[in-house]
């Protein structure tokens, strides 16, 4: 049941417990369980929503860092990732196979100011051996929705 | 010359479908909800688009052998053992054709004469009448009951086979109706029939759209397999209802004579069209269970909702309707749907649009958005509020 709890939610965490219950041919109170459960253990660690902010007033950049490092005895990557990802600036934080090390997505008002936060923050931290900044110019797709493709719904209105 | 004098009357007389004005009525209105609509809302998967693309760049543009490629007459028996453990050869009991529509034109205008009845269990999908006028035969309603589940039983049968019967169409999962035939509930229609020389067209659209069990069809009994046309097709299962393939599987010498009346009026299915088929019977099976197992969950929202506002609702257990009873209100069905989408602007459509014995139902579709199916469902809500002594 906790995956398909999962399921919904991951599409639409706005549907209230009872809900989900009756989607599920469930009790709500078996639901209400789960997900607290769910919560309590961080499975489920928040419900943000999935936001388009090139379509309000809000300037945002973001950019994808590659970032090269140089793991530290007994902690690894963990204790630089640490470093890095507890600067509000960073969206995300991941430890990557292949050519870089870390995967940083930072975001900003401009690209002046990532371009700073980079230089002056990110770069500056000892263990960092070098980063390549991209910039973000156009979100097609984010968590599986594709943005900019209203759904239209074409079919006819009566269909026997 | 009087045109109008010309057609012929036994067509002029099938009256055209009485949902029209509701057509006029939402086209001009904003924020409506239409829970009318007989197809899925899902866009049919990538995977299966990408194939009929792809296609059309490698220039296969050419017809197919009339009764399809055999590459997807083969994936249809794949399927049909896989899904269904019903054995058909490809080279000879499979007709591939445009829609499950034509393959039921094909086989009532295949299999009647002048004047053979064929049984129709209503409430149900309107084609079948009209095809069976078409073709010059008789339809003979059988009158489905709601204390049943819609079910068919073997006494309502009884009373309306002569012996001028020469098919009976079975339509499970129904439209629009929801409801399924277990196997238990075959067990006398096929000891009833066995002896009998009525045919049997198995129109199983909705086949993979079954929530209790695994679907069945009459076919699966030995001794109606040989006298049954399943008709099956892509659109519901892989919400491909635009591209319109559908096909027929029976007996190779009734498959013979529709292929030829298939040859002469459309020679065959569209080609890219069943290049996505043999994709879709192909690989499909996981994006068809994701659909399915998605509409279940919306149909327990649908069924759930209408009970705690008060409509009496069976649980449908198949296709993706749900069809209360609104004899409470006092309105006819007509009554009730106009009224609902003037008032709420909710649409459904009248249960007697489906034959007359639909009166006092109404068929809501739930093929669409969880948001809008909560918000169609207090809209509903507020208008049977109104009736409420």
């Amino acid at each position: 049941m906790d995956n398909e709890i999962l399921h919904i939610l991951s599409k639409n965490s706005r549907l209230t417990n009872e809900q989900i219950a009756v989607m599920l041919g469930k009790k709500e109170e078996e639901v209400t369980k789960a997900i607290k459960e769910m919560e309590e253990k961080n499975v489920i660690l928040g419900y943000p929503a999935l936001i388009d902010w090139e379509k309000t007033d809000n300037d945002i950049v973001s950019a994808y860092i590659e970032v090269k490092v140089t793991p530290q005895r007994d902690r690894g990557f963990d204790e630089v990732a640490e470093r890095i990802y507890q600067f509000s600036q960073v969206k995300s934080c991941s430890l990557m196979s292949g050519s870089y090390d870390l995967f940083v997505v930072v975001e900003g008002k401009s690209m002046k100011d990532v371009a700073l936060f980079v230089a002056e923050k990110l770069a500056t931290i000892d263990s960092v051996l070098s980063t390549s900044t991209h910039f973000v110019l156009k979100k097609y797709k984010d968590k599986g929705v594709i943005f900019n493709k209203k759904h239209k719904d074409n079919r006819e209105a009566v269909v026997l | 010359m009087n045109v109008q004098k010309m057609i012929a009357p036994h067509i002029a007389a099938v009256p055209p479908s009485g949902i029209r004005k509701y057509f006029d009525l939402i086209n001009e209105m904003k924020d409506a909800i239409s829970l009318g609509i007989g197809e899925p809302d899902f866009v049919t998967p990538y995977t299966i688009r990408e194939a009929g693309v792809y296609s059309l760049e490698k220039g296969y543009t050419n017809y197919s052998s009339n009764a399809g490629f055999i590459e997807l007459r083969q994936e249809i028996c794949n399927y049909m053992e896989r899904r269904f453990n019903l054995l058909y050869e490809p080279e000879t009991e499979v007709l591939v054709t445009v829609g499950g529509s034509e393959a039921i034109d094909l086989a009532i205008r295949t299999l009647v004469s002048q004047g053979d009845e064929v049984i129709i269990p209503e409430p149900s999908f309107v084609a079948y009448k009209g095809c069976t006028l078409f073709a010059g035969a008789v339809p003979v309603p059988l009158r489905l009951k709601a204390e049943n589940q819609f079910r068919l039983k073997r006494e309502d049968l009884e009373k309306v086979v002569t012996d001028k019967t020469k098919i009976l169409i079975m339509a499970y999962p129904n439209n629009p109706t929801g409801a399924i035939m277990e196997y238990d509930d075959y067990v006398e229609i096929v000891d009833f029939l066995k002896d009998r020389e009525i045919m049997i067209i198995s129109d199983e659209l909705y086949a993979e759209l079954t929530y209790s069990g695994k679907h069945v069809s009459i076919a699966n009994f030995e001794k109606m397999k040989d006298r049954t046309i399943v008709v099956n097709g892509l659109s519901k299962a892989y919400a491909m209802t635009g591209w319109r393939i559908g096909y027929a599987c029976g007996n190779r010498y009734i498959i013979e004579q529709m292929k030829k009346v298939h040859q002469y009026a459309i020679m065959c299915a569209p080609t890219t069209a069943q290049y996505a088929a043999i994709e879709a019977l192909r690989n499909g099976d996981e994006e068809v269970a994701a659909m399915v197992n998605e509409y279940n969950q919306r149909r327990r929202l649908v069924v759930d909702g209408f009970r705690k506002i008060g409509l009496d609702c069976f649980e449908p257990l198949g296709a993706f309707y749900v069809f209360p009873d609104i004899s409470k209100t006092g309105l006819s069905s007509d009554e009730f749907c106009e009224r609902l989408l003037l008032e709420e602007k909710v649409l459904m459509v009248p249960g007697n649009a489906f034959g007359e014995c639909g009166e006092g139902f109404v068929r809501a579709t739930y093929a669409t958005s969880t948001e809008k199916l909560i918000e169609a469902i207090k809209r509903t809500g507020k208008f049977i509020s109104k009736f409420k002594k």
